[in-house]
Order: C-alpha cells, then sequence, then structure tokens
C-alpha cells in the first residue's frame, strides 16, 4: 500500500495539483495506511472510511491557482448555490463524475453521504476529496478529473461572464491573480527530444510510444490518466490499453491485428476504433490523444444561440474552429454520436481536431514528433487565444 | 413504494396447494430481491437436504425487472446445491422473470415434492398445477415445444429428472441457470417444466429520472470496450476472452495441469464469427446482446464452455464443442462443471478423451448410465474421491472451477475460496480488474490489496443478483448509477453505500447458512496443484505455482475485514 501511495502522491505533486504535505490519502487492505497523521479536522477522514465499502480515500487542499479557482468557482456559481453540486459540463467529467456535490462542513457525515452517490466531493473552503472503490488509484484519477474539470469550468465561465459582460469586480480581480498562476504552471515547454523514424521492431514501437507517453506528460499538456496513444504497422495497430497511465505504458499496449483476426484487443484503449479509423483514413500511424486544458476550454466557446447546450459535445450542427484548428463534436467509445464517426474524417485535412469539451487528436507519420509538436502547438495556440480574446473584452 | 407487485406465489407440490402472499416490505427492503429473496426464504429450511420436500426452489426477481432499467430482465433461482450443499444462487436472463413481474409477482417459491411429474402453468393470474407424465425423459426442448412465444419456460432435462448433481434448469431453451445442480433440486420436487406469461407492467415512481439514470449508464457503457468495443461482449459474447485468456497464459488446459492450449485459436471469438456469421441475441431488456446465434441455428457458447470442452480436454474441434454446448442444454447440463468432470476423469483415466467420447459421455452421464455415466453425474469430487484421488477434482467446495487459472490471477485465486457457493468466478468477479482492466487495473500477479477488493466485490455483486442486473455492465459502471436508476423506480431514496450494506447483509446471510450445514474456513481453499505446479510459462509470462503462505496471509486479511476472524483462531489454520 505504502508503493502505491507514494507513487500517486509523486503524481499529484508533479501534476502541481497539491503538496503532500496538504494531502491525506488513506488506503487500506486489512489494516489502514495513511501517508502522514491526520492533523485537526482531517481526523473526520477516518470516520468517513469507516462507514464506506471502499479501499481508499483521498483529500487534498490544493497549490495554487487550483486553490483559487476552486473558491471562485464554488462561490461564484449559481448553480451551486441552489444545487449543491457543481455540474461539469467538459464531456469526459460529466460521463464519469456525472456531477461534483459541495460540501459545507468538514465532517464524517456530511463527507460520507457526499461521496455515498458521487465519486468526488468538493468540501467548501477546504478542497476536494475522494475514494477508490477498488484502488487508491481511483481515487486519485477521480482527484486529478476533479481538479481538472474545475479547472474547465473556471476558465470558461469566465469567458462566458466577460461575454456577457458580466463579471464583477471581484471576479476580475480574482482571474488577475488567477491567471499569473496559471501562465506558471500552463507555460508551454520547448519539445523534447522523441525518437525519430519509423522504428525497427514490435519492441521499438512500444518504446517509442512509452516515450511519447511519458513526454505529453512530462510537458504538462496532458495528464497522465487522460489520454490515450497508438501506432500502426503493416497489419497491427499497437495501442495503450485502457486505464493505463501515459507515463506508464511499459507493458500496457495491446498489438490489435487490423485484420480483426484476434479480439485481444477487448482490453485496448476505448478510442480504439476512432484510432484505427485514423490510421486506415489518413495513413497516418503515429496517434496522439489527450485532454490539455486549453483546448477543451475554447472548444466549449461558441456565441452561437439557439441550440440545445446539452447536445453541443454529441451532436454540433455547426463546423467550427479555433484559431483554424477543426472542432468537431463526438462522444467517448462507441454509438451513433461517438467521436470515432467524426475525428477521423477532420484529421484527413488537418494534422489536429479538437472534440468539444474532450480533448485533441494529433497524428503524425512516421514516429511521434509530428503529432507531439502538433499537441502543443494546439494548445499554445488556444491558451493565447484565450488571453486575447479576455483582454478584448477588456480583462486584463 | 414502487417497482414490485407486492404479490408472490407459493406453491406446495406435496399438496397441490396454490397460494398468493403478500411480499413483505421489510423483505424487499433488507433483501432487495432476486438472489436476496432467495436467501431469506430458504433461511428456516436450509439444514434440510437439497432433495427434502421442505427445501424451497426460489425463483425471484428484482426491483428493476420490467423496468426501463438497462440489463434488468434477469431474475436468480436459489435454492441449496446438491452439488456443493451450500445455499446456492443462478443469476439467468431470457424472459421468465420479466414474464414473472408482469404476471402480477415477485418471486415463486415451490416447496413438496409431488407424487408423480407435474408442470406448472403460470398465466397471469391463473397458476395451474398438471400432470406431465408424457414428458418424462424428454429433452429441454421437447418439453417445451408445446408453448409458443408468448410464453416464457423454465425446463429440466433428463439429467434433472434423475438429480444428476449439476443438472440445469433451462430457461426459454438456452439461457442455463446452469451451475451448481439446481435442476436436481426441480427434479427433486418431481416438477418437469414451468411456463410463465403475463401481460401487466410495473410501476415505476420516476419515470424522467430513471430516464437520466438509464441515459448516465448507456453513456458509460459506450466508453467500454469490454461491453460496446469492437471486440467487446456484444459483438463477440463471452468468446470474445478466449484470445485473451491465451494471450495471459491463464487458460486452463487438460484438467489445470497446463494454462496454455496451442490450438485454442480454432474455436476463438473470430474463429466462430467467421464459421457461423452469428446475430445478436440476449435477455429482455437488454442493450448489450451479448448472446450469440449463428447460422443453422448453432448457439455461440459461452466462453468458459468453449474453453472448458476446448483446451480443458485438450479437444479443438470446434464442431465438438458447438454439439457439446447444445447437448448440454438440451439434456439439462451444466457445462462447466460437465466438461470439468469428464476432464478429471481423463486425467484419472491416464488419457485423452476423444471428441467423440465427449459427446458420448455427456449422453451416459445425462441418463444416469449405470457404470461411467452414473459415476460423473456426481461431479469430478466425488468421483475422484471414488477413484482414491480426490485431488484431481480442479472444484472448490464441490463446485467445479471455471476457465480462469487462479495462477494468472491472484484475486481470482482467492476469489474462489472464498465463494460462497464453491468455485465461481462470478462472486467477485476479479478478472473485470485484474485482467479486463475495469473499473481499473490491478496487478493479477499480487495479492495486495486483493482481500479488500475481493469482499466489496461479493457485496458489490450480491447487490447486482438482487436488483437483479447483469455482471457484465459493470465492467462500465457502478453502484452509484444504479442506485439512482434504483431510487426512480422505487421513489425511495438508495445510494451507493446504502446498496453496499444491502450486499454485505446477504453475503453474511449466505455465509451463517453455510455455516450451519458445517462448512468451516477449511473449505475455504483451493485445489493443492495450484500451490505445486507451475502452469505454461512463456513468452514473458511465468504462471508460478501460488506461494501458499501469501495466499493464506491474503485469506487471513479476508477474514478480518470480514469480521469473520474468530472462525479462522478457531481452526489455527494460518500456519
Ligand atoms: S449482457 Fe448478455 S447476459 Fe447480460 S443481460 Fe445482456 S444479454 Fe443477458
Ligand atoms: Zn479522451
Amino acid at each position: 500500500m505504502e508503493r502505491v501511495i507514494r507513487k500517486y502522491i509523486g503524481k499529484i505533486e508533479a501534476q502541481g495539483l497539491a503538496c503532500r504535505n496538504d494531502l491525506l490519502f488513506l488506503a487500506r487492505d486489512a489494516d489502514i495506511y495513511a501517508n502522514r497523521p491526520a492533523v485537526g479536522s482531517e481526523q473526520e477522514l477516518f470516520g468517513v472510511l469507516e462507514g464506506m465499502n471502499c479501499s481508499a480515500l483521498l483529500f487534498a487542499r490544493l497549490a495554487e491557482p487550483y486553490r483559487s479557482i476552486l473558491d471562485e468557482v464554488v462561490l461564484r456559481d449559481d448553480i451551486v448555490a441552489e444545487s449543491g453540486c457543481l455540474f461539469p459540463r467538459d464531456a469526459e467529467t460529466r460521463t464519469f463524475l456525472h456531477d461534483i456535490p459541495v460540501v459545507d462542513s468538514f465532517s464524517a457525515e456530511a463527507i460520507r453521504s457526499a461521496l455515498a452517490r458521487r465519486k468526488t466531493a468538493i468540501i467548501r473552503n477546504h478542497g476536494i476529496v475522494t475514494y477508490g472503490g477498488v484502488t487508491p488509484e481511483q481515487a486519485f484519477i477521480f482527484f486529478s478529473s476533479a481538479c481538472f474539470t474545475t479547472f474547465v469550468k473556471y476558465f470558461s465561465d469566465t469567458l462566458r461572464g466577460a461575454q456577457q459582460g458580466a463579471l464583477s469586480a471581484g471576479a476580475i480581480a480574482g482571474f488577475c491573480r488567477i491567471w499569473q498562476e496559471t501562465e506558471r504552471v500552463c507555460s508551454v515547454k520547448g519539445m523534447p527530444l522523441l525518437h525519430a523514424g519509423i522504428p525497427a521492431d514490435e519492441d521499438a514501437v512500444c518504446a517509442m510510444m512509452a516515450e511519447a507517453g511519458r513526454a505529453v506528460v512530462e510537458a504538462h499538456l496532458v495528464d497522465s490518466c487522460f489520454g490515450n496513444i497508438s501506432y500502426g504497422t503493416d497489419d497491427t495497430i499497437f495501442i495503450s490499453q485502457t486505464g493505463s497511465s501515459l507515463d506508464e505504458l511499459d507493458g500496457c499496449i495491446d498489438a490489435v491485428p487490423l485484420a480483426g483476426t484476434s479480439s485481444v484487443g477487448i482490453t485496448a484503449s476505448s478510442e480504439l476504433t476512432a484510432h484505427r479509423r485514423i490510421l486506415e483514413g489518413t495513413g497516418l500511424n503515429a496517434i496522439l490523444h489527450g485532454h490539455p486544458r486549453f483546448s477543451v476550454i475554447m472548444s466549449m466557446d461558441c456565441e452561437r444561440s439557439g441550440c440545445d447546450r446539452e447536445r453541443c459535445y454529441k451532436a454540433c450542427p455547426e463546423s467550427r474552429s479555433v484559431a483554424g484548428i477543426p472542432i468537431v463534436s463526438g462522444e467517448i467509445g462507441t454509438g451513433p454520436t461517438a467521436l470515432l464517426h467524426t475525428v477521423p474524417e477532420a484529421l484527413r485535412h488537418s494534422p489536429g481536431v479538437i472534440v468539444y469539451g474532450h480533448g485533441v487528436f494529433t497524428a503524425g507519420r512516421d514516429d511521434f514528433r509530428e503529432a507531439f509538436a502538433a499537441l502543443q502547438r494546439i494548445e499554445r495556440t488556444c491558451m493565447d487565444t484565450y488571453r486575447t480574446k479576455l483582454s478584448a473584452l477588456g480583462v486584463h | 413504494m414502487s417497482g414490485y407487485t407486492f404479490r408472490s406465489i407459493r406453491i406446495d407440490l406435496s399438496t397441490r396447494t396454490v397460494e398468493i402472499v403478500p411480499t413483505p416490505e421489510m423483505l424487499c427492503e433488507e433483501y432487495l430481491g432476486g438472489r436476496g429473496f432467495g436467501v431469506a426464504l430458504l433461511s428456516d429450511a436450509i439444514t434440510h437436504s437439497w432433495n427434502a420436500p421442505e427445501m424451497p426452489l426460489v425463483f425471484a426477481t428484482g426491483p428493476l425487472v420490467g423496468t426501463a432499467a438497462p440489463t434488468s430482465g434477469r431474475m436468480s433461482v436459489v435454492s441449496r446445491s446438491p452439488l456443493t450443499g451450500t445455499i446456492f444462487d443462478c443469476s439467468v436472463g431470457g424472459r421468465f422473470g420479466t414474464m414473472l413481474k408482469r404476471a402480477g409477482y415477485d418471486y415463486l417459491e415451490i416447496v413438496g415434492t409431488a407424487d408423480r411429474l407435474v408442470a406448472l402453468e403460470i398465466d397471469g393470474d391463473a397458476v395451474t398445477i398438471l400432470s406431465a407424465g408424457e414428458l418424462r425423459g424428454r429433452t429441454v426442448s421437447e418439453a417445451a415445444a408445446g408453448y409458443d412465444s408468448s410464453w416464457s419456460t423454465a425446463v429440466i432435462g433428463p439429467a434433472g429428472e434423475l438429480r444428476v448433481r449439476y443438472a440445469s434448469i433451462m430457461i426459454d431453451g438456452h439461457y442455463s441457470a446452469g451451475r451448481g445442480g439446481l435442476g436436481a433440486v426441480m427434479g427433486a420436487k418431481n416438477l418437469k417444466l414451468i411456463a410463465i406469461r403475463g401481460g401487466g407492467t410495473v410501476t415505476v415512481a420516476d419515470p424522467a429520472m430513471l430516464a437520466t439514470a438509464r441515459d448516465a449508464i448507456m453513456r458509460l457503457l459506450r466508453t467500454s470496450q469490454a461491453v460496446f468495443g469492437e471486440f467487446g461482449l456484444a459483438e463477440f459474447g463471452t468468446a470474445a476472452l478466449v484470445d485473451l485468456m491465451h494471450a495471459r497464459r491463464m487458460e486452463p488446459t487438460e484438467n489445470f495441469r497446463k494454462t496454455l492450449f496451442p490450438q485454442a485459436g480454432a474455436y476463438s471469438g473470430y474463429a466462430m464469427r467467421v464459421r457461423f456469421n452469428p446475430k445478436k441475441t440476449g435477455c429482455a431488456g437488454c442493450p448489450v446482446l451479448c448472446k450469440k446465434i449463428g447460422e443453422g441455428r448453432a448457439i455461440i457458447p459461452e466462453y468458459e464452455t468453449v474453453s472448458h470442452f476446448g483446451a480443458l480436454n485438450a479437444n479443438s474441434d470446434l464442431d465438438t464443442i458447438i454439439e457439446a454446448n447444445r447437448l448440454c442444454n438440451d439434456l439439462g447440463l451444466d457445462t462447466i462443471s460437465a466438461a470439468s468432470t469428464i476432464a478429471c476423469y481423463a486425467e484419472l483415466e491416464g488419457r485423452t478423451v476423444p471428441p467423440a467420447v465427449i459427446l458420448q459421455i455427456l449422453c451416459e452421464i445425462a441418463m444416469r448410465e449405470p457404470g461411467r455415466g452414473d459415476a460423473l453425474a456426481e461431479g469430478s469430487l466425488r468421483y475422484a474421491a471414488s477413484q482414491g484421488h480426490p485431488e484431481a477434482s480442479m472444484s472448490v467446495k464441490g463446485l467445479e472451477l471455471p476457465a480462469y487459472d487462479p495462477r494468472g490471477a491472484y484475486g481470482m485465486a482467492l476469489a474462489y475460496a472464498t465463494s460462497n457457493r464453491g468455485g465461481c468466478h462470478l462472486r467477485a468477479y476479479p478478472v473485470s480488474h485484474e485482467i479486463l482492466r475495469r473499473p481499473v487495473a490491478t496487478d493479477r500477479f499480487s495479492f495486495e490489496g486483493k482481500a479488500r477488493i475481493v469482499r466489496i466485490a461479493e457485496d458489490m455483486n450480491a447487490v447486482v443478483d438482487s436488483l437483479t442486473a447483469c455482471k457484465f455492465v459493470f465492467f462500465a459502471v457502478s453502484l452509484e448509477e444504479y442506485a439512482k436508476a434504483l431510487s426512480a423506480v422505487t421513489g425511495r431514496d438508495h445510494d451507493a453505500q446504502s446498496l453496499f450494506r444491502v450486499g454485505e447483509r446477504i453475503w453474511n446471510a449466505e455465509r451463517a447458512l453455510n455455516r450451519a450445514n458445517g462448512f468451516t474456513v477449511m473449505d475455504d481453499d483451493l485445489p493443492q496443484r495450484f500451490f505445486r505446479e507451475e502452469g505454461s510459462s512463456g513468452a514473458r509470462v511465468s504462471i508460478l505455482p501460488i506461494d501458499r503462505k501469501a495466499f493464506l496471509a491474503a485469506r487471513a486479511n479476508y477474514y478480518r475485514i470480514r469480521g469473520y476472524a474468530e472462525e479462522l483462531a478457531s481452526h489455527e489454520e494460518t500456519r
């Protein structure tokens, strides 16, 4: 348990979401393991664990800018005031978390009752609490999702507020403070050195994929659990497994025969079919998918009125783009409104495409250098566009 | 409260009395339905023998049955197993559960023994016991032939009539309440067939909320490769697992003496698709439709069946596998126990059983033909013991193990041992996280955290079997989403944790019933082969014998987590 917990705490720190001293990670088999002693009201968390049928519990006070973002979102969202819940609009979080309850007091009873209903909760003025139903890793994933979704929601709401001229002076002041911190953590780094050229054999394919996966995480383009990656050869598509982490792909890549002669791909990423269709439709072999934050935020910036906003993410009738990068709608996985019907076509005409409220797909020919560069470029463009738009609306 | 009819049927075949009884609200609150109902209804009778007139045979639906909740067309059949001696429930699909509910009943409880072979017809309010002497010895398809598609049927074949200890009850011809020999319990009651139909509807407290819950569930299902992916259950059925278990080198081969069968490709999901071009079908109320029927009405068997009539018996002949499955269904035999008992026989005989002989033995078993058939009809454990080699039976508590070698998945190893119905993969279903990586991947070669995970999953599946939903959808969804659906149906407030508490109650009740029949921690163990012999290592995967100490430590952890530590202490088994 200790080893596992240490690993996820390391990831949380590396992603800049929280410092180890500000988080309490409880995991248990027969005995409970804690990363440090609980202090003050944190003692309540043992009561939460006691009353729940689960493996792990994670509470963290967030690091900046996430801490201020969380406070602002909870403070300024009308729906939270009404319903006691935050409703994420980005597609992935909406699918998996549904909504995030906001708890007013740091008490075992209140937290337990929120977590009995949902995978993660916000404790007002304190932080985020999540649990792992099966393993501690789930607590980490939901925590990471909650940080991601509040981030996306905050910047989306701020942009919309500015467009509607509805930002208060307090909100603007808050934004300026938060933006400085955000630039610090989201500043796009240089291009890492990645394997060049067609890999020699299967082992080299897997090594190249693992390297590219690590690079997107280390560049802070994508959090480790949000994304997938594939590489096509003549008769096989190598693809990250479902639930794998981009920065830990060793041993987590499935080799799926393109002719469909084996069903080992049953453990492949939920986007297997999208990857396969991209490969077949574009001839591009190296495909990268992740959820860079500002790309997701900008994909949801739409001023058109009269649409059913609940359908944007899966069936937008418009042909949209941001700074020349196409935006398509599409749900995760399969079904008539899945992204596998929209993304492959868009990638035939552009090196990258953003899926509404979800993330980015990019592709390149022989290795991951092009796909990585495109992902980085798209995110940088979206962040710049975001800032430019807000400045034009008078928010500096 | 909605979602229940609050009426049930109690039939005493000895006196031929039919009683319509109220379904107590307390029962619904504390045990939900399905498997939970069965446990509660059996609690006073559990120490009776499986073939005593007092022993109930229960067919129970759950609150979601007949509603728009996904995979809500299932039910549980519950009694005491002739094979294991434990309480035993089977979750089964088809249309029977839906018909029972639409006929206006939550459950059907049958006690007593008819003085001659009878059938039961339930047509809405009309419940009739008919003499069925002319059906004696008939196969499942023959016996059900008189009922058109407006009916759903539960039928035993000759195997059930002759009390083969792993006789099944077949629902609608090919959905099997397969494991544990509940068909023999039905046979002991002299009940050949139940036919049921009904045209009622189930009231739902909040249809709009149910629609929202359903959308959330469907959205999650569509994100799952294992369910709706191009190689998932909806496309290939569970036969999709043939290639995966082969790649993981954990396909039980030659009675678990090996874990890799080089010819498994002959009966993979892909091979069967090419050969039979199957269409999708499935249980009432299911959007997944994981069952496959091929051209010429060939039924594509489940993974466990193909693998056990394949690798376990060193047989690569696809036609034999398909025919063995058809025979088992028609004669009313559990495919897993039948195939495993034949593999045990083969090991003790020191030879491989040729394909044609496999089929011949199945008929001998079902007819209890004197000699080999009768001996094997007792199941692998009794048979192997009669030969002086009980260790050759690959079973836990007498129930033959399915097609997941525990040396390739340690959570599976622990879950086989702790299962309260014996060697079953579905109680805790660790294949989900150890192999299919859902909802999250775990290290299949480690016991770390597994005691807790097994306990959580056992409780969860007790809920799933009581709702009554299908375990396959839980590759993608959790009790959180189903609690919303249940709240919408019943109008009562449920959440994931309140459901877990129900699951724990059911599990503990089952354990208590087994204890009353003399089961102890000594029974929570695996065949010694898994601790002594290496599987088929290779291709950078080592399938080593399970470290017995580590296994016992994980099991001790499990007992502590469950609050069963005293049971262990009284047996001093941790050495
Ligand atoms: S997934 Fe398969 S077994 Fe489950 S309810 Fe649907 S058809 Fe039946
Ligand atoms: Zn994604």
